[in-house]
């Protein structure tokens, strides 16, 4: 294999909806091992540059490249041959509700590959005890709690070993035990499977535990990029109103004004 | 439409409050001119509130309108009162209109072609392929689109050739022509009704299904984890269904084609005296192979619009769970219109070709 200086280029890259742009001129370069941490408020773009990374969005402008190929440019086998070296954790797990969770598991590798099937379930055993779902095999999506779907979520993203793992808001809608023990989870595979790994999170408490690097977006630019402490250094006030030099201010302004609303809603 | 102007303050309240006590009880909708007002405070948004809350009680509409910027500002931070602010409406011109309706038109258009081609590439490559098809997904959707939608089928198409049999029989009567009843039924239950019956209970059950399955599966994004993961939506979740109901839907009208004519059958040997031996005979001379063919063949195209336009109805599902209700609905209705459609160009082919 060869060893590349980046995973992920990402060159001027401006992306739109209809006429409303979302991200303009953004530029991003992740190396392999990497932990990139991908920050910003809601509706800053986060999603919308994963989304164009991985290839579910065509860019207005610039370029994407994911291990070396440009998915817009590149035809079907070529295509393949990446997404099959990456793996997705979406926000709610994304888990096809109709298979169990061993056939969730198994989708990519017995679609994609040519191994008998005692191999694949065999992989997919180990997969899920890495997880600590050993025993879900046979359970439904709907019938997991969400700290279950989203780890059965990884145990599939992790199904091909990938070389660049992303997850999408991984803590979102977990208490915050469950959501440390999700980080943990995914820098203890990142380490043991020689990953990049990307993040998209608002939470502070996941940055500071797993970021090895971080690009802090808002209104569609980087706003800030670097490591934590770099990041923290910035002057911009998003930043540092994000890192809490201003957030208490701000969240005592609006729980005032919530009682406020509340107070004359009832009347 | 009611002008207010000044600054709406502590000070300007008092008066300012005697003019808005002077329009009471039920009427019109009131708007409130906020164009000339120059500042606001909390005393003038709580009159407003007043007022909003004291029409809104003798159930008249009020709206703000032309609010300047910096009223409006204040205004955001009291959503009931923001609320009544009516956004000056720019729809652009009749033509920015009629080009926005016709671009969306064509993006339908294409992407109902897309997902059409994407569909026929597939099923074309992937039956010859090893993987190509899932095959036990073929056999569950066959059995979700056919064998669970045959007995309301039957029935209906039973009832249907049966009230036909004796809405007929009076007319036949008259001119002593009871035995055409079996031609009657015979045809028109072969070649249309049988065919488009299946197909409006399909459209319904399955159709939406369709749609709902897909919807769900856009807003939870797990189309988005199916291309991450390299496997085409298209192959994985249409592919299945238009092979299933390939076979299916024929076979579910020739149930229709039987039951309808039974139905039809027993009218006319217990009502109508045609007697059953007089009856079959009759059905073998006037009904012919190619009656039944085309209403077939109709049934096979009636199916893949039915699964395409669901298909595509829920592969535009935006939003949330509300956006997968619209789109069922959405499926049915075009659905069957679709069917009916084509029906009735292919009732003009088959007539002209004949």
């Amino acid at each position: 294999m060869v060893q590349r200086e980046y995973n992920i280029v990402v060159d001027k890259l401006v992306a739109r909806y209809g006429e409303r742009t979302v991200l303009n001129g953004v530029d991003m370069k992740v190396r392999p091992r990497e932990v990139r941490v991908i920050l910003g408020g809601s509706g800053c773009g986060k999603s919308t540059l994963l989304k164009h990374i991985i290839g579910l969005a065509t860019p207005a402008d610039g370029t994407v490249e994911l291990l070396g190929v440009n998915l817009v440019e590149a035809d079907e086998p070529e295509k393949d041959a990446v997404l099959s070296r990456i793996g997705m954790l979406f926000q709610g797990g994304a888990l096809l509700n109709a298979l169990t969770i061993h056939e969730n598991v198994a989708l990519p590798l017995v679609e994609k590959t040519n191994l008998p099937r005692e191999v694949i379930d065999e992989m997919v055993a180990m997969k899920l005890a890495l997880v600590g779902l050993s025993h879900a095999h046979d359970l439904t999506p709907p019938e997991l709690s969400g700290g279950m779907k989203k780890r059965a979520a990884l145990a599939r993203a992790m199904a091909m070993d990938p070389a660049v793992l992303f997850a999408d808001e991984p803590s979102a809608g977990l208490d915050p035990i469950t959501g440390a023990a999700l980080d943990e989870l995914l820098i203890s595979l990142k380490n043991q499977f020689n990953m990049s790994l990307v993040v998209v999170t608002h939470e502070l408490a996941s940055v500071e535990t797993i970021a090895d690097q971080i690009t802090m977006l808002d209104k569609g630019h980087v706003i800030a990029e670097g490591t934590l402490d770099e990041v923290k250094a910035t002057p911009h006030p998003m930043v540092q109103s994000f890192f809490g030099r201003q957030g208490e201010g701000e969240a005592e302004r609006r729980s005032v004004l919530q009682a406020f609303e509340d107070d004359g809603g009832a009347r | 439409m009611v002008e207010l102007e000044g600054a709406m303050v502590v000070d300007a309240v008092p008066a300012l409050s005697k003019r808005l006590a002077a329009i009471s009880g039920p009427g019109e909708k009131v708007e409130l001119d906020l164009s000339a007002v120059t500042d606001i405070d909390s005393s003038g948004v709580a009159l407003l509130s007043l007022f909003l809350r004291r029409m809104e009680a003798s159930g008249r509409d009020v709206a703000l309108v032309r609010v300047p910027e910096r009223v409006k500002r204040t205004l955001e931070l009291f959503p009931f009162v923001d609320a009544r602010v009516q956004e000056a409406e720019d729809r652009g011109s009749i033509f920015d209109r009629v080009g926005r309706w016709a671009e969306g038109i064509v993006n339908l258009v294409l992407h109902f072609l897309v997902v059409v081609a994407d569909t026929t590439w597939f099923v074309a490559t992937g039956v010859f392929k090893k993987r190509g098809v899932r095959w036990h997904v073929v056999i569950y959707e066959m059995a979700q689109m056919g064998s669970k939608a045959l007995a309301v089928v039957a029935l209906i198409a039973f009832l249907v050739g049966a009230t036909m049999a004796l809405q007929s029989a009076a007319q036949l009567r008259q001119f002593g022509a009871d035995i055409f009843v079996v031609d009657l039924i015979g045809i028109s239950m072969t070649r249309e009704l049988g065919p488009l019956m299946a197909a409006i209970v399909v459209a319904g059950r399955s159709g939406s299904a369709v749609a709902a399955e897909i919807g769900t599966m856009m807003i939870s994004e797990e189309i988005d984890a199916l291309k991450t993961m390299g496997l085409h939506p298209t192959r994985f979740l249409v592919v299945p269904k238009i092979l299933a109901i390939t076979v299916t839907q024929p076979l579910l009208t020739a149930f229709a084609d039987a039951a309808g004519v039974f139905g039809g059958f027993l009218v006319a040997t217990f009502y109508l005296d045609v007697g059953a031996q007089p009856f079959i005979v009759r059905l073998q001379e006037s009904l012919y192979l190619k009656d039944v063919l085309t209403g077939l063949i109709k049934s096979v195209m009636f199916a893949w619009l039915i699964v395409s336009v669901g298909a595509i109805c829920g592969f535009r599902t935006k939003g949330g769970a509300d956006a997968v209700g619209r789109s069922t609905t959405t499926s049915v209705v075009a659905g069957i219109f679709a069917v009916i459609v084509a029906d009735a160009l292919a009732s003009l082919v088959f007539y002209f070709g004949d």
